[in-house]
């Protein structure tokens, strides 16, 4: 175990405040859990989880409520025990429906038990991708790609190299920082399961150089592993915490346009997914509780919240002393790649890792101007695309030119709304320019 | 010679020799197009709208000429125009169907719907239907950022109190509001029709008052004074507008003031 300072970095980002000293110094508190949870059956990227349950059951603590539904799919469990009250569908944070378990708790503490990996060094890889698949283990960084699928690289694809992200390069959000500092065994741990799976040779902890804390504590967890493993230590930018950009700065290496990770030998996952791998293999317990950060000018105690998937928005701002004057804005997920909300009715998932809370001083209203071809946007993009452009041909619904130029390699980061003098809202545009490709691709049948 | 006679003669006699290479041309290099497309061309109504599903009227009547392709496509020319070109083409005429129009499904303008969120974003009904739901509290009546406005050939459709609204006059069926709608609100109903449901929210009554002054609450007064014409699909009552509709009294006596001669 080695620690190296990453020599280069990726092209482009930015630099915004970074309001972490909120929480970075406070420690995840489990929460009070509410009376109803409200478990959706889409928490991850896929078909949604078929529901095993109706009305009226019992179900115990970690009981699998949803099915896997298809390759690219995950198992959802009971996060507490109760009463399966409705099924129903629940608002997401990004403003779609999805099917959801209502269960009403009742505080037993009586749990399904999955039998845990004695000895997981000799299991096979392919029971171990059972157990992930089974407990139910997706990407918790935002997107949430079920992990097991993310495990199995087709044929072909060799993995040489795990990275391990701690970057958390949003504002605001301190849970995988948390997660570091109290639970660097357990990651590791995860670690040495994610590799064995994986079969991959090098191992690369990236984690900024603005978590000097966090950075020890896994120095310190990593010391005893053999092989090829260090702690990479990128700069502070925004978006570090991107697949691609991070795998840049970690490994030289840059995935090729419309690829892969695996295209370019590696996977990366998620401190958070690793502790979930840890508790699923060693433990045998399910992904149902994650570290989500609550924080945000409007909040009384900003905290980092150990909390059940399917609390409500509003018992995790209740939970931590609720909101000062009025909250304006609120985001599900960091202020750069979140989603505004226009409720508090909506539960958290599997991806959720923060909530955020803002007043009016936080949020300038701006009206947008035609671009003035300043350039500033070109260079802030770290997928090296021109938004400027794009935003343009979108504009004018010329969608296939702006297909043209890349519009799919868009990770939709924000760095260039973020430095618009003009204020465009070109995230938005890139959104919509992209249902629309994506769309017209569905159309024809997934053709180029 | 002057210079300016020079030029005079220099471009004459280009003239000239091009000419007698374009009468040249005209005459042994001609492609003979069929006199038929260009009748046919007059009998379609100009407008390229696209609603045939062809880029516009002349590749539509080229192909009813070449390929034979049905003549009542064309939904702005009417049934008189697929008759005269059927006719001229030797083709079936085939069933005209009725004349239909666009109609926006939902009556909640800002007098009535409540909004549940600022939206500063792009005013593209899409856009906005992709943040968070959109910024009206129903989530299935219309937003009001007037995409369908844009995109209608006829402008046949202009924003009321926030509400997009469809001059069934001016309407020529091309269907583009149709597919341009994210919420789905815009169908094609029959001329003829005059008492529509104007909500599309499926909610039970009080979700539906919540967010709105005006939406279908479900109470089945309508499908109880016109069985055969309205049924009710869920809490949402439907008009089905293959049966005629002759009750002028549901539009006062709906309690959700929801129904609406249009």
């Amino acid at each position: 175990m080695n620690t190296e300072k990453s020599n280069f970095t990726f092209k482009g980002g930015i630099h915004p405040e970074y309001f972490k000293a909120l929480t970075s110094e406070v420690a995840l508190r489990k929460i009070e859990p509410p009376q109803y949870l409200f478990v959706p059956m889409q928490q991850h990227l896929g078909a949604p989880a078929k529901i095993l349950v109706k009305p009226g059951d019992e179900v115990k603590r970690n009981q699998r409520i949803g099915e896997q539904n298809g390759h690219v799919s995950s198992a959802v469990h009971a996060p507490l025990s109760g009463k399966v009250s409705a099924l129903t569908t629940v608002p997401t944070a990004n403003g779609r429906l999805a099917p959801a378990v209502i269960i009403e708790l009742n505080g037993n503490e009586e749990s399904e038990k999955y039998e845990p990996f004695k000895e997981w060094q000799s299991a096979s890889e392919k029971e171990m991708l059972a157990r992930i698949a089974e407990a139910g283990v997706v990407g918790m960084g935002g997107a949430g790609f079920p992990t097991q699928v993310k495990l199995s690289p087709p044929a072909g694809k060799k993995i040489d190299t795990l990275i391990i992200n701690g970057a958390e390069c949003e504002p605001y959000l301190t849970a995988d920082h948390r997660m570091m500092v109290e639970h660097a065994a357990e990651i590791h741990i995860g670690i040495e399961i994610l590799r064995n799976v994986l079969g991959a040779r090098n191992v690369r902890l990236a984690i900024e150089d603005n978590k000097p804390d966090a950075i020890q504590a896994m120095e310190k967890a990593l010391q005893k592993m053999t092989g090829d493993v260090a702690v990479s230590v990128l700069k502070t930018s925004y978006p570090q915490g991107a697949e691609k950009q991070q795998i840049f700065s970690v490994t030289g290496r840059e995935v090729p346009c419309g690829g892969l990770p695996m295209d370019v030998g590696c996977v990366v996952e998620n401190v958070s997914t690793a502790y979930a791998v840890y508790d699923a293999i060693i433990n045998g317990q399910p992904l149902t509780h994650r570290a989500v950060t609550v924080t945000g000018d409007a909040v009384e105690n900003p905290s980092n919240l150990w909390v059940p998937t399917g609390t409500h928005y509003h018992h995790l701002i209740a939970a931590c002393g609720g909101t000062l004057g009025q909250a304006t804005k609120i985001i599900a997920g960091g202020p750069m790649m979140g989603f505004a909300v226009t409720g508090l009715d909506i539960p958290t998932t599997k991806t959720s890792s923060g909530l955020l809370c803002l007043s009016s001083h936080r949020v300038p209203q701006f009206a947008s101007h035609a671009c003035i071809s300043c350039g500033r946007c070109v260079e802030a993009c770290p997928m090296r695309l021109i938004p400027s452009e794009l935003s343009q041909f979108i504009e004018a619904e010329d969608i296939e030119s702006a297909e043209r130029i890349a519009l799919l390699d868009c990770v939709e980061c924000g760095s260039c709304a973020y430095v618009c003098p003009a204020h465009r809202p070109l995230v938005q545009h890139f959104r919509r320019g992209k249902g629309v490709v994506l769309v017209k691709r569905a159309m024809v049948g997934g053709k180029k | 010679m002057d210079s300016i006679t020079t030029s005079t003669l220099c471009i004459g006699g280009i003239g000239l020799v091009s000419a007698a290479a374009l009468a040249i041309a005209d005459k042994f290099l001609t492609v003979p197009e069929d006199p038929r497309l260009a009748k046919v061309l007059e009998l379609l109504p100009g407008a390229n709208c696209g609603g045939c599903g062809f880029a516009g009227c002349a590749d539509y009547a080229k192909a009813m000429v070449l390929k034979g392709v049905e003549t009542n496509l064309c939904a702005p020319a009417g049934s008189a125009s697929a008759k005269a070109i059927a006719v001229l083409l030797g083709l079936d005429a085939g069933r005209n169907p009725e004349r239909r129009v666009a109609l926006v499904l939902c009556c909640g303008d800002f007098t009535e719907a409540v909004r549940r969120s600022k939206y500063n974003g792009i005013a593209e009904c899409a856009a906005a239907q992709a943040v968070a739901g959109g910024d009206k509290g129903c989530t299935y009546g219309c937003l009001g950022y007037a995409s369908c406005v844009r995109v209608c050939p006829v402008q046949a459709i202009r924003l009321e109190k926030g509400i997009a609204q469809v001059n069934k006059h001016r309407c020529i069926s091309c269907g583009k509001c149709v597919a341009t709608c994210p919420r789905k609100l815009i169908k094609l109903v029959p001329y003829k029709a005059e008492i529509h449901v104007l909500c599309s929210n499926p909610e039970k009554g009080p979700v539906v008052k919540k967010v709105c002054g005006t939406g279908c609450i479900g109470c089945k007064m309508c499908a109880k004074l016109a069985p055969e014409a309205i049924t009710m699909d869920g809490f949402l009552a439907k008009v089905d507008y293959t049966k005629e509709l002759k009750n002028p009294e549901l539009i006062v006596k709906c309690p959700g003031k929801c129904i609406r001669s249009a």
